[in-house]
């Protein structure tokens, strides 16, 4: 049977190296199959989370050779095997061991996005009446799993550790879907320039390229919202407009 | 579905075979609630969902596990509320907590080399061959003894590094009741000398009318022993009986 070399990165608390471990590989394999393999045969205390092995749970998120990738969605005869394929944690967030990060900025962000508030309802029963098109505009927002690659890739984030001012490539999605939400009256422009950071997108489209559910990130969800920013911030038309009516108090 | 295939096995399903066949696909036994308020008989222990039992019957019918969950877990949440607020926080045995955190450390202090992977593969690849689709006496009585060793070498097991994200360790403690699970499932499969539902006998491939109207239930004897018995299912009420009958 066929080995392949995976070189690991084993670490506590951000000290640590790369280690080799050899394991046999078959058709079929997913790098989180040999991650599991070399944890049952090699090392017992090898740190990696995961759950639903089918690209859904977003747990098993990690660097593989470089570049941010789900292991259970990224399959050997993909990669390689004639040279050690690397698994890394995810760099944007703090370490706790091996392959586990520590991802909780990213639910505290989630806290501070203002919630959903629908408009009354249309009908006396209680319901609403939504276009085919207004609900289709968002479904794609809604495929995301959550696993922050997107965060993980982003430069304000990874590089410039601007965790205080940027909400990231994920949350940005997530107001999108809100604020496209054709039930949704709630407000979040003006949070989006101010406290969520918006303008540092300086849209290099990194997270849509690592999105394993191909949610279109920058073209979709952010620069719209940027959009909606320059109309009510930026537009010298209402710009004029508001010069004229102060002049005339 | 053609994606799923695509990216998982690397096969394009419009042009290339795709393998079919019978699978486990959900658990139908579990922790015995009352239907209401999902608790189960350890009072203020409450169960929903999978870990749950009797909802389905014999057999879960596709989308329902979802209806389930969304149904009886919010009901498991509020009778949870609702008991936690009548009833005050119970003491702690602190001999019983100390010899628990005692057992759960041992992993770390034996000296031997069984590992925890094997003996937990071992059991799967035992229960998966010998009780899983298709079920029969002998074979199951084999998985009963195979059982017995494997409580043994679970007590062997040994385990490197600290407590923080161990999979090695967390396999070990959880053996104690992979090996309690599987046994109850084996025993009560044997028990039920019938096919009916998703659990099919190959030595009784019909449905048998004496097995009607009871579940095997699985209770821990005094002697620490498993004990089966037959409880009778509690009759339909009539104005649910009535809707099946209108329904019909």
């Amino acid at each position: 049977m066929a080995t392949a070399t995976f070189r690991i990165w084993r670490a506590e608390k951000g000290q640590g190296k790369f280690q080799d471990y050899t394991a046999e590989v078959s058709a079929g394999m997913v790098v989180l199959d040999a991650v599991h393999q070399i944890q049952a045969e090699q090392v017992g205390d090898l740190a990696v989370r995961w759950n639903c092995k089918a690209g859904k749970c977003g747990s098993c998120s990690a660097e593989i050779n470089g570049m941010p990738k789900l292991m259970c969605m990224t399959r050997l005869n993909t990669l390689p095997l004639d040279r050690p394929v690397t698994v890394e944690p995810m760099k944007a967030f703090p370490h706790i061991k091996d392959l586990v990060t520590d991802v909780s900025w990213n639910y505290d962000v989630k806290k501070r996005i203002p919630k959903f508030q629908p408009r009354q309802p249309d009908a006396p029963d209680g319901t609403w009446r939504i276009a085919q098109e207004d609900v289709e505009r968002v479904q794609e927002f809604r495929k995301c799993i959550e696993c922050y690659l997107c965060q993980d890739v982003c430069h304000v984030l990874r590089d410039h550790h601007m965790q205080e001012q940027f909400i990231g490539p994920r949350f940005l999605v997530y107001a999108a879907a809100l604020e496209m939400h054709p039930l949704d009256v709630g407000d979040r422009v003006e949070d989006l320039r101010k406290q969520f950071g918006l303008g540092l997108c300086n849209i290099t489209k990194c997270c849509t390229k690592v999105c394993p559910e191909n949610i279109t990130i920058t073209d979709n969800a952010i620069i719209p919202l940027k959009e909606r920013v320059v109309d009510r911030f930026f537009d010298p038309l209402s710009k004029l407009f508001r010069v004229f009516s102060n002049s005339k108090r | 579905m053609y994606h799923q295939f695509k990216q998982l096995a690397d096969i394009d399903i419009t042009e290339e075979a795709m393998e079919v066949g019978p699978t486990t696909h959900y658990m139908m036994g579990g922790v015995k609630v009352d239907a209401d308020s999902q608790m189960s008989d350890v009072a203020g222990l409450f169960a929903a969902g999978e870990c749950a039992a009797g909802l389905h019957g014999a057999n879960r019918l596709g989308g329902n596990s979802l209806s389930d969950l969304l149904v009886f877990g919010k009901r498991a949440g509020e009778y949870a509320a609702a008991y936690a607020k009548e009833n005050s926080l119970g003491a702690v045995n602190r001999d019983e907590l100390g010899s628990a955190e005692k057992w759960a450390l041992q992993p770390f202090e034996r000296k031997g080399s069984d590992n925890p992977y094997v003996v937990q593969h071992t059991l799967q690849d035992a229960m998966q061959e010998l009780v899983g689709i298709v079920r029969q006496e002998q074979e199951m009585r084999q998985v009963l003894e195979r059982i017995q060793e494997l409580k043994g070498a679970s007590g062997r097991v040994s385990v490197a590094g600290n407590r923080e994200y161990n999979s090695g360790w967390h396999t070990a403690l959880d053996l104690h009741c992979q090996l309690t699970v599987s046994e109850i499932v084996t025993r009560a499969a044997l028990e039920r000398k019938e096919s009916r539902g998703a659990h099919f006998r190959d030595d009784f491939p019909t449905k048998d009318k004496q097995y009607d109207g009871f579940n095997i239930v699985v209770r821990k004897g005094a002697g620490g022993e498993m004990q089966l018995i037959h409880e009778p299912i509690p009759p339909m009420r009539e104005d649910l009986q009535q809707i099946i009958q209108e329904m019909k």
